[in-house]
């Protein structure tokens, strides 16, 4: 016994040596544990409990710690490169593997359970991360990267005028390339948070004010529409600008109690504000209709035209108006299909978040735009140049919700149905995210990253759980590699010197790093 | 030095103030808890003059700014500006109004500017008030009218002398927060310039400068007080800033006035030298040091 432990002690001396006794002893200490903790499972059987084995599952546990144990040891051994490329082959032929087989199972990875697959193949899309990560350091230092970053920030931003062309003519373009309801659909819901966002932006990114319930005006807006459209029957075109107003009084009225709070304690107070509304909401049960919500909230009508196949009073509906015109003048026969009223959403959207997108982006380079900045910055040096720092933050809150009220107007009538579950905190701290991972004032920054928060989570909604995993796993490396956000660089207002000055200013971030 | 003997009297309250008074601080106290931190302080600071306060660390002068510019409210005393469209009291304005409407514009002991701004913009959100109103409150400034636009150049010319006078013109577009030390002093004081000040309050701006910079400071003071109508207030420890380039000094310690006026006057004030040095214990002192006395302070 005394002779094995000794054997074992040893330290090997070639470095394959080293590494396959690692392998081996990591693998025995998963497979001892692994077999009592997933080898066994209780089945809960008509005729009581039993048990069945999964040796098959033991065993890629096991497997897959002696793989990752070799790839740390070959890190450790300063081999980062041949970890990179051996990892992402790996993940790249597993992952493509399981998602071309999609039903079938095509796997390269001999286990009939998929999740497995998956497993494998996301721990090493990690092991790349990491590997690159190690073969980073080597080869350039953090600031040196954070430098890189900024350039490349600068550069997005300054090609961003033809990036944006581009995206909104993609944008125009896509119910008529991909004339599906699960693409269109997903188009609205990206349109909807990059509005959301751009509103959040001009809060969070501009005026500095963290604010942790923005859903609470999202909410007020819906439910205005909402609540006019049942009780009054006024339509959408006519409520949407009431919703507005309504949500940034309310902007108005929940600012001015916290216009000398910053930071953390700001975050908390609009937070508890966010759950309060909601709460009221689901307690205000006969005005609003309480948890049930408020349903048959109407679509919006094209110029007081209905989507719908036959309107019950026989009036004309958009289908019996628009498609004799087709007709006659072009020659085509329009069917009636309900893609139509999907489409029309989705236009209404984009041009609601086009308005919003030049609107915020005009504020930004007026007065009160610049004053927003300069309260983020340093208040107590605003109020020293005659700004007037209670009117400048209560701007800031009320545009911010009004604009959230357009979206949740839109809500209302894209879905029909509204109640208070919509509105919960985890809506806020998507918004958010799709704010800060963008970089903080950015509007480029709000468009990638509600592309990348909402789109592909919508993408991959056969992963179930395991997107909210993806979700967070994507914020830490954000948070770890680039903590201002993606896009997070800031071009002066107004120039002095034009696009020479522009440059000159870039260098001056990129090489203080802060840009 | 009969004048200094007689402002050395702190509790005298200057006569009916003269014509060419811009700001009178009379009986001016102000109290933290058990802590007198200005106690009955009275002085004038006259119109196209260059007013020093000067005293030892802890004798109250960044407290008499800070009541001065609404960030404290003085416990008692008043603070009477005459201001040329009409007289103000500055303890009953709001902080930020004390900028905006009585015109006094201040700068800050550790600077204060907008960092991740550019220096260009700094100087341009100083004219905050009247581009706003320009801009209709934005309502105009969102359609692109051109009133607003005109407005904005306006202020970008106003901002681009004032960046010829501090010699930042070539770096109008950087982050103010990647300029040196001494360029964000000169940029801090060219800021407040901007709100077209009648009163200028500088809170230590030699503090960190070389001997180089601290020379060119003296002379945009001297140029603000003779050019731009600008009456200055400034709390200075360099002593080769204050004596040279102030026209009245008030020289406070613990809190109250010690002595008052020009600044040869106050050099040789016993009050001040007891105060900067220690007491003074003439029989002890050998008369070589009591030579050197004036000379450590000028």
């Amino acid at each position: 016994m005394a002779g094995v432990v000794a054997t074992i002690a040893r330290e090997p001396k070639s470095l394959a040596g080293r590494i396959a006794k690692d392998m081996i002893i990591s693998g025995i200490i998963v497979f001892l544990l692994g077999s009592q903790l997933i080898g066994i499972e209780t089945i809960d059987d008509p005729k009581g409990l039993r048990f069945i084995t999964r040796y098959d599952d033991v065993l890629a546990a096991a497997l897959a710690v002696a793989l990752g144990r070799a790839g740390l040891q070959m890190l450790r051994a300063g081999m980062a490169k041949p970890v990179l490329i051996g990892s992402l082959a790996f993940a790249v032929a597993v992952i493509g593997s399981t998602l071309i087989g999609g039903e079938r199972d095509l796997s390269l990875l001999p286990f009939d359970n998929k999740i497995v697959d998956w497993v494998f193949g996301l721990t090493a899309v990690v092991f790349a991360i990491r590997a690159a990560v190690v073969h980073g350091r080597g080869s350039a230092s953090a600031h040196r990267r954070g430098a890189v970053m900024d350039k490349i920030s600068a550069q997005t931003q300054r090609f961003s005028p033809y990036a944006a062309g581009l995206m909104i003519l993609l944008a125009v373009l896509l119910p008529v390339l991909f004339p599906e309801r699960r693409i269109v659909d997903m188009g609205i819901l990206v349109l909807t948070y990059c509005m959301l966002g751009w509103g959040l932006n001009v809060v969070v990114g501009l005026a500095g004010l963290l604010d942790l319930g923005f859903v609470a005006f999202y909410a007020v807006g819906a439910y205005s529409y909402a609540l006019f459209a049942h009780y009054f029957d006024w339509s959408f075109w006519a409520c949407l600008p009431l919703a507005g107003a309504m949500s940034a009084f309310f902007g108005l009225v929940l600012g001015f109690p916290v216009l000398r709070l910053r930071g953390d304690y700001l975050a908390i107070v609009t937070l508890g504000f966010g759950e309060m509304i909601r709460v009221i909401l689901i307690n205000w049960w006969w005005f609003t209709g309480g948890p049930d919500g408020i349903r048959d909230i109407p679509r919006p009508s094209f110029l007081g035209l209905p989507f719908e196949r036959e309107s019950p009073d026989g009036s004309a509906t958009f289908h019996s108006v628009v498609s004799p015109i087709l007709d006659s003048m072009f020659g085509i026969e329009l069917e009636f299909a309900p893609l139509h009223r999907i489409v029309y959403l989705y236009y209404i959207i984009l041009v609601l978040s086009m308005v919003v997108c030049v609107f915020t982006l005009r504020l930004r380079r007026l007065p009160i735009g610049r004053a927003w900045e300069a309260l983020r910055e340093d208040e107590t040096a605003c109020r020293a140049l005659g700004i007037n720092p209670r009117n400048t933050k209560l701007t800031a809150f009320a545009i911010g919700a009004m604009i959230g009220g357009f979206g949740g107007a839109f809500f209302a009538t894209r879905q029909g149905f509204i109640s208070p579950e919509s509105f919960s905190f985890i809506e806020s701290a998507v918004i958010l995210a799709i704010v800060v991972l963008g970089g903080l004032g950015s509007q480029l920054g709000v468009v990638l990253s509600s592309t990348l928060l909402i789109g592909l989570p919508e993408v991959f909604r056969e992963l179930a759980d395991f997107r909210m995993i993806a979700f967070g796993a994507g914020m830490v490396l954000i948070m770890i590699w680039r903590p201002r956000g993606l896009l997070a660089h800031r071009d002066p207002t107004v120039l002095l010197h034009g696009k020479a000055g522009l440059k000159r200013s870039n260098r001056a971030m990129a090489s203080e790093g802060s840009g | 030095m009969s004048a200094a003997l007689s402002a050395a009297t702190p509790n005298r309250v200057p006569a009916e103030s003269s014509p060419s008074a811009l700001l009178s601080v009379e009986h001016l106290t102000m109290r933290f808890g058990g802590l007198v931190a200005i106690n009955d302080v009275s002085f004038v600071a006259a119109q196209r003059q260059i007013t020093g306060i000067i005293g030892p660390n802890g004798a109250g002068k960044t407290t008499v700014f800070n009541c001065l510019t609404g960030f404290y409210k003085p416990t008692v005393g008043r603070l009477m500006l005459h201001h040329p469209a009409r007289p103000m009291l500055l303890e009953q304005m709001e902080g930020f109004r004390i900028a905006k409407d009585a015109g006094i514009a201040r700068t800050f002991q550790n600077i204060r500017l907008f960092p991740a701004m550019s220096v260009l913009e700094n100087l341009v959100v100083a004219q905050h008030n009247r581009l706003m109103r320009a801009s209709g409150y934005s309502l105009f400034g969102i359609l692109g009218l051109k009133r607003y636009r005109v407005a904005e150049d306006e202020a970008v010319a106003k901002a681009r002398r004032w960046l010829d006078k501090i010699d930042l013109v070539p770096r109008a577009d950087e982050p103010a927060g990647s300029l040196p030390y001494g360029a964000q002093r000169r940029l801090e004081i060219a800021r407040a310039m901007c709100i077209d000040p009648v009163l200028l309050c500088l809170d230590e701006p030699a503090a960190g400068l070389n001997p180089k910079e601290s020379g060119e400071l003296n002379e945009l003071l001297m140029s603000i007080r003779d050019e731009e109508n600008t009456a200055v207030l400034l709390i200075e420890h360099d002593m080769s800033v204050v004596m040279k380039i102030s026209d009245h000094i008030v020289v406070l310690d613990y809190g109250r006035k010690i002595a008052e006026g020009s600044p040869d006057a106050v050099r040789a004030d016993p009050n001040v030298i007891r105060a900067y040095l220690g007491e003074e214990e003439d029989e002890d002192l050998p008369d070589i040091v009591k030579q050197d006395i004036p000379e450590v302070l000028s």
